[in-house]
């Protein structure tokens, strides 16, 4: 079988930088942050996970569709980010569960990859000039045509991205958790879901991954899920137990009426649980600041202590911006700190019975260690 | 949680000498451990009876005992020391089964020593069958049916229920040992019983067959906070069935999704809860059915192991050292990461590259053994590759494993284009039973037009690895069809170089010179690029400088600049020390201890070092031993791409054994700049006309010998200098096809044989001097003295110490016992050959180390020394001799190439006349091989090399030294009242009845019970020394073999008349290893054997002595 020549496909970045690798998914040119994730696993997960949006997502580890895609590991209806770099992407995937290949995936999404691009060489030039906008084409390849296309990309901050990616309507929640992120299989956890009532929980959907609503029925809840525009009327017309805050897209900061819902919701001393985006937002009602990171936290491996107990939790990750420590009123404690580079990881309101984690207890794609959250949840909803 | 104070001295018990399945991933580990217990401020004592370690330098622990690993002496270590602790995880299978015991015997307790890391509850859940089961059904995880039996009666129950083909295995064996896969009833029967056997609590389990699922590995930490890691993941290319030791492995998993790598991540941490261990690395091993998805757990080392130095090795995560901290208090969170330094070792490694690490397995040492692949662990090496792909990956981890094979095909070990290419039943029998040629076959299935589906259908590889095969060989049909080098374009040079193609490769396919494809390729500019190893694909800026090469657009490597430190003696900035690539036998753990040395040795200098290697379970891979790693393959195109880039001043080729050798020439031929002896001289060492011309000037005497190419040749030469006659190819290690032919016909077979072993070199024939004694003499010296250009040709050479073999000349070096200082030659033949030895240093202009082997044939009074080879490079004695002596003489050696003399480093001074002081004790080595492994080869020891490892005894005379090293080497010395296993056996060949009376007089005095064989026991009662006559096999039963069966014999003392695992007595001796009866096949053997029992007897209480009290005298150095 002789080789036949890929099209080819280049990757410019807003520095100038340009990547030249093999065309693969849809074809045509797509604009966005670049960003990348360190996680081995779970590229299906990460491209589905509504947070990626205006995002072009290189995966660090090279090999990329090797288990092939299926239809039960996602984490929404599409894929939410613009563009996918990778390394080497797979011919010929193999996994019980494998029900076609990533190139014919992206294609159908209408997403743009590249791979055989040196990722490694791009990851170091996002670490250490910061997150920055770019544009991967396999119609345009003039270097200079494609660096000034990168530059005129729109940048992240300041823009309300969870419009792009929320529901149109309220839901209810009715999908299970699947069979192998089971509890049975995952380490005992310190609180679990006391049995009893259903306790309703409205799930605010900023572009929310499927997982958490999973979890969230898995603990026994009744989930209703509402856009992330929704009014602390919607919401508490629906009389929850408890609020969940979810992870979304972006820059939390142009989010007012997410965060002014939130602030009424706080004054109700109705639970509230947030995750990502949900504790920006969170800190934003309660009067904290915002900062950009330089490069995220995107990854699987990232290592959270929880100072309360001494335990650390290995996390997974996906945000470009964070609470600032020092801005956070006294009301609200750092419950948890990312290991790596002591950011804000979790707080907990001190009077009011809410609080909130930066990483994914969710997990998918990541690891389980943090999952006893949903079930502090669901205690917290059965004392209130 | 800071480190606890309450403990300030820790015992650890190293692994041993190596073996199949234990091999110097110990002393990685070990190293490392004593390393960070003594950065915290304990006292570390050790006790290892492997000399060839770093581990046992007398600078790695504070107290470093040399002594045999039996439950006994490590008790009487502990009672002698009195550690607070033991820590039992970091010396494999060995460490654990001698804590275990001598927790046992109640020593632990009678000294109040506590087990950290692991404690006896924890060992026996996981390696008790039973309770490993009954675990993990608690915690709700699956594992395959079993059923564990303690007879063959409960076996053949076992097996209605469990059905054919079924798993055996031998429960607390290392390494698989006992175990095997039984297809139908009479195989079954065979496995268990010896199973039953090696266990050493008669104890085998069967299992389910879960053969063709896939296989996956996990490595795993914890602290006392109960904070849980996973450093790594590993698939195996080969399914469940072939063991992981014999599996080609990659990192990380590859076919898992996440959610089912998350089920696989949980399950590790829950296991790892359940079992208990407390602190510290394990290794839990999953299959998973591939059709459902279905997964089981297979088993769980609590303890460090080859898969985590591999694991450490390919994430960048030192595990041993980390278990050795949180050992003693610390929790994960609160030690750092040494590669970024910023962050914590509380996290998952993450990597942005592929490893993939494949065995070496040495079959052809041993041509009697099934050379099957099974769940037996039986290769005696590994190597290592990282690539940024899967693809590129695998062809540099092929090109690392030495043996002949550049990448996947090209070259002359490929058959595909010669008349041997396999026909479709030999490919098709070649993929359902694996061997070591298993890649090859799998290429010749594919290139024949094999689909995908019938290959998985033989193999039951995941279609994954597969099609990446299928990749590679379709970049291959597409560089046959290019056909020519000038044809190649820049952009399809550059694919195939990303693809992980050898220049060997293309020069192959494409009828070029290697060195042409090389200019081609860097005309193009198309250079390999070095990127970093760094637990965190790139996440953050890491500071370690350990690298891999591939083909990319950014090179991470420090580059050409070099400083040469101003305060140095030494005139060189950057010195590259070549490795030795993976362990086979003749070429091991000696060598890489040397290139240690020699890293150890620039840093004290302030010489920046750079190490390249490609052995995954080494010292010298180790991020901290050198100043740069390069984890590369050891060939002439690897090397040069590091050279390139780094431009060292100076690059040592003899310390890592034959593989740098061989690639001396060409680099030399590229400029590269060789320190220490010439490549020109060490190629006279090997030269049989130019060598016998420095033995006329220096006035040595050689056996008569000759050259020949053809068979003819030969026996003309065999008729000149007289059979019997020694023959061997030229530039082999380890004796690799050497022979002793007693006649014509024998000798042209050979030739026709032998010639495949070195195509372009000659066979050398040499008279076999019979029963003359070998010895074997290190030598360091400086002649030539590396750009010391104020006293050309000027130089010392200094004898680090003379060898004396315990068996006699003919057979191997490396598979003899030997003692330093000799303790049977008069002190004016020592001197005479320490003289010599003097003079061939100087004549060879040795800059470095050299070895020296001798014949001393004695006739009365007579002793004649003859020069039977000189190697002025690195020996297998090298640290045997610096342990027995007290000084690094590889150190020495290493800064004597670095242009610092013997005289500036004062060694001189403190060896008079040329020559190390001789040591007080006396210190034997013995050899160590894995004929377990091998079930039905012969023992009988020749010039062929066929040990794995070695061990070492020391002690104030030569019978305890022996004894020692005989007790460390796993023979137990049975007593003469012991209530069984106290009788000896001896069957001498004829001319060496005599010979063997007056030591069988001295058994029988100790009151040990003779039996002998019909001839012997005539002898023998001749001369008054009664012997029970015992049947030969074909004479009837009961015969030997039962008396072994029945525990009666405790040692055979056979010398061969014949040899073969089809003759009589190559079945006793056979069968000796199959009932664990030790067997000694020379006479010098016998004798030595006797002197240890008097010994013994004697004084039967174990005594230790550490190396620093032994060398207490010794200068420090």
């Amino acid at each position: 079988m002789p080789h036949s020549s890929p099209k080819p496909a280049k990757l410019a970045l807003a520095d100038g930088t340009v990547f030249t690798g093999e065309h693969f998914g849809a074809i045509g040119e797509a604009f966005g942050e670049a960003v990348f994730n360190t996680s081995l696993t779970g590229y299906q997960e990460i491209l589905t996970d509504p947070s990626y949006a205006g995002q072009i997502v290189t995966m660090t580890y090279p090999e990329i569709g090797n288990y092939g895609v299926n239809a039960d590991d996602v984490e929404s209806k599409g894929i939410a980010a613009r563009g996918f770099v990778v390394r080497e992407l797979c011919r010929r995937p193999s996994n019980f569960r494998s029900e076609k290949g990533l190139n014919e995936y992206l294609a159908e999404a209408g997403v743009v990859g590249i791979s055989g691009v040196d990722t490694r060489a791009l990851v170091r030039k996002l670490r250490s000039a910061g997150a920055m906008t770019a544009v991967i084409s396999s119609e345009t390849l003039d270097d200079d045509a494609l660096v000034e296309k990168a530059c005129n990309s729109p940048e992240l901050v300041g823009q309300d991205l969870i419009r792009t990616v929320m529901p149109e309507s309220a839901a209810s929640w009715d999908e299970p958790l699947h069979k192998f992120a089971a509890p049975s299989a995952a380490p005992p956890s310190p609180n679990d879901g006391t049995p009893g009532r259903t306790p309703h929980v409205v799930a605010i959907d900023y572009g929310m991954k499927w997982n958490i609503p999973r979890h969230l029925s898995a603990m026994g809840c009744k989930v209703t899920v509402l856009p992330g525009t929704a009014t602390a009327a919607e919401v508490q017309a629906l009389k929850p137990d408890g609020v969940f805050l979810s992870n979304g897209p972006g820059d939390p900061r142009p989010l007012d009426y997410a965060v002014g819902t939130i602030r009424e919701l706080l004054n109700d001393d109705v639970p509230i649980f947030g995750i990502c985006l949900g504790q920006q937002l969170l800190g934003l009602a309660c009067g904290g600041e915002i900062e950009k990171l330089k490069f995220g936290h995107r990854g699987a491996n990232q290592p959270v202590l929880e100072k309360a107990t001494g335990r650390v939790e290995i996390t997974s990750q996906n945000h470009g911006f964070a609470l600032k420590e020092a801005t956070l009123p006294a009301d609200v404690e750092v419950t948890h700190v990312n290991l790596n580079d002591d950011t804000v990881s979790g707080i907990r309101h001190k009077t009011r019975p809410a609080f909130a984690v930066q990483y994914h207890p969710e997990a998918s794609a990541g690891p389980h260690d943090s999952g006893h959250l949903f079930a502090r949840f669901r205690e917290m909803m059965s004392k209130a | 949680m800071p480190k606890r104070t309450d403990i300030k001295k820790i015992l650890l018990i190293g692994s041993g000498p190596i073996v199949i399945g234990q091999a110097c991933e110990f002393d990685y580990s070990g190293t490392q451990a004593c390393k960070a217990l003594r950065e915290e401020g304990y006292e570390v004592v050790l006790i290892n009876s492997n000399p060839a370690t770093i581990m046992t330098d007398p600078g790695t622990a504070d107290r470093t005992y040399i002594e045999p690993i039996t439950p006994e002496y490590v008790a009487e270590v502990i009672r002698r020391e009195r550690p607070d602790a033991l820590l039992p995880t970091l010396g494999g299978q060995t460490g654990l089964n001698n804590a275990l015991a001598v927790e046992k015997m109640g020593v632990l307790d009678e000294c109040g020593v506590e087990m950290i890391g692991a404690d006896r509850d924890v060992i026996k859940k996981a390696e008790d069958r039973e309770l490993f089961r009954a675990a993990m059904a608690k915690i709700g995880l699956d594992v395959a049916k079993s059923r564990i039996v303690k007879s063959m009666d409960e076996a053949r129950e076992a097996v209605e229920e469990l059905g054919l083909p079924i798993i055996c295995r031998a429960s607390y064996t290392m390494g698989g040992a006992g175990g095997g896969i039984a297809y139908n009833k009479e195989e079954f029967e065979k496995v268990v019983a010896a199973g039953l056997k090696l266990s050493p609590v008669n104890e085998v389990m069967l299992d389910e067959s879960i053969l063709g699922w896939k296989e996956y590995e996990m490595e795993v930490m914890r602290d006392r906070n109960d904070n849980c890691v996973i450093v790594c993941s590993i698939e195996n290319f080969d399914p469940m069935g072939v063991h992981t030791g014999d599996s080609v492995t990659v990192a990380p998993a590859q076919t898992l999704t996440d959610k089912e790598y998350q089920r696989m991540r949980d399950a590790t941490i829950a296991v790892m809860r359940e079992i208990g261990v407390e602190t510290g690395g394990s290794n839990v091993q999953f299959a998973i059915d591939p059709k459902n998805g279905r997964m089981v757990v297979i088993e769980m080392n609590p303890r460090v192991s080859r898969s985590s130095a591999l694991a450490s090795k390919a994430t960048g995560f030192p595990i041993a050292k980390i278990a050795a901290k949180l050992a003693v208090g610390y929790t994960l969170d609160e030690l750092p990461n040494d590669i970024t330094r910023e962050t914590k070792a509380c996290f998952e490694p993450s990597i942005d590259y592929v490893v993939t690490k494949v065995p070496r397995w040495t079959f052809e040492k041993f041509p009697e053994a099934d050379d099957t692949l099974t769940i037996q662990m039986k290769s005696v090496g590994e190597t290592m590759a990282i690539g940024r792909t899967f693809k590129e990956s695998l062809q540099k981890a092929l090109r690392g494993t030495e043996t002949g094979h550049f990448g996947l095909g090209g070259g002359k070990k490929d058959l595909w284009d010669t008349p041997e290419r396999p026909n479709e039943d030999a490919i098709v029998a070649g993929l359902a039973t694996p061997n070591e040629h298993r890649m090859s076959f799998l290429r010749y299935a594919i290139k024949s037009g094999m689909t995908l589906e019938r290959i998985q259908d033989l193999t039951a590889i995941d279609p994954w690895f597969l099609d990446q095969l299928i990749q590679i060989i379709e970049i291959e049909e597409e560089i046959r069809e290019v056909g020519s080098l000038s044809a190649v374009t820049a952009e399809q040079m550059r694919r195939y170089k990303r693809a992980g193609f050898g220049d060997q490769q293309l020069a192959y396919w494409l009828g070029a010179a290697e060195s042409a494809v090389r200019a081609k390729r860097k005309g193009f500019g198309i250079e390999a690029v070095f990127k970093q190893v760094d637990t965190c694909a790139a996440e953050f800026e890491a500071v370690t400088p350990y690298y891999y090469s591939t083909y990319e657009t950014e090179d991470e490597s420090p580059g050409a600049k070099r400083v040469v430190a101003s305060d140095s003696p030494s005139p060189l900035s950057r010195v590259m020390i070549l490795g030795g690539g993976p362990n086979r036998i003749g070429q091991g753990i000696e060598f890489d201890y040397c290139c240690c040395q020699a890293a150890f040795a620039l840093k004290e200098l302030g010489v920046e070092s750079v190490m390249v290697n490609s052995n995954p379970e080494t010292v010298s891979t180790d991020y901290d031993t050198s100043d740069l790693l390069f984890f590369e393959p050891l060939t002439t195109e690897d090397v040069l791409n590091v050279v390139d880039r780094l431009q060292p001043d100076g690059v040592i080729v003899q310390f890592g054994g034959q593989t740098p050798l061989n690639l001396a020439k060409g680099l030399e031929a590229a400029g590269v700049p060789i320190i220490g002896t010439s490549p020109e001289m060490i190629d006279v060492a090997e030269d049989r006309d130019r060598f016998a011309e420095i033995l006329n000037t220096t006035g040595l005497l050689q056996p008569p010998n000759g050259t020949a190419t053809d068979a003819a040749g030969a026996r003309k030469i065999a008729e000149r200098v007289g059979y019997p006659v020694l023959v061997r190819p030229s530039y082999v290690l380890g004796g690799r096809a050497m022979e002793i032919c007693y006649d014509g016909p024998a000798l042209s077979g050979y030739m026709q044989n032998a010639v495949d072993a070195s195509p372009d070199r000659p066979v050398l024939i040499d008279r076999f001097l019979e029963d003359a004694i070998e010895v074997d003499v290190d030598c360091v010296a400086d002649f030539g003295l590396f750009l010391d250009s104020d006293r050309p040709g000027e130089g010392t050479a200094i004898v680090a110490g003379v060898m004396e073999h315990i068996e006699e000349a003919g057979v191997h070096s490396g598979d003899s016992a030997c003692c330093l200082p000799p303790h049977s030659l008069p002190p004016a033949v020592v001197r005479e050959i320490e003289e010599a030895t003097i003079k061939l240093a100087k004549a060879l202009n040795v800059c470095g180390l050299m070895n020296v082997q001798f014949a001393v044939k004695h006739e009365g009074d007579e002793f004649t020394v003859y020069v039977l080879e000189v190697n002025p490079r690195a020996s297998r004695t090298a640290p045997f001799v610096s342990k027995a002596t007290g000084h690094a003489w590889a150190k020495i050696a290493a800064k004597a190439m670095a242009g610092v003399s013997l005289e500036t480093q004062g060694v001189t001074e403190f060896c008079p006349n040329g020559v190390a002081p001789t040591p007080k004790h006396f210190s034997v080595k013995e050899s160590v091989f894995p004929f377990s492994k091998f079930t039905g080869v012969d023992i009988v020891l020749g010039p062929e090399m066929r040990s794995t490892g070695e061990v070492m005894g020391i002690a104030n005379a030569f019978p305890g030294a022996f004894a020692k090293s005989q007790l460390a080497a796993g023979n137990p010395l049975p007593s003469s009242d012991a209530a069984s296993g106290n009788a000896i056996f001896i069957s001498m060949a004829e001319g060496k009845k005599p010979a063997i009376v007056e030591p069988a007089r001295r058994l029988a005095k100790l009151g040990y019970e003779i039996l002998a064989t019909s001839g012997t026991a005539a002898v023998l009662k001749d001369a008054g020394v009664e012997a029970e006559v015992v049947r030969k096999v074909q004479e009837g039963r009961p015969n030997l073999i039962d008396h072994m069966a029945n525990g009666r014999i405790g040692f055979i003392f056979n010398t061969p008349s014949g040899k073969g695992a089809r003759t009589d007595e190559g079945k006793i001796r056979a069968a000796s290893v199959a009932y664990g009866v030790p067997c000694v096949t020379t006479l010098p053997g016998c004798v030595a054997m006797v002197d240890a029992l008097e010994a013994q007897a004697a004084d039967p209480a174990p005594h230790v002595v550490s190396l620093q009290e032994w060398h207490a005298d010794a200068a420090p150095r």
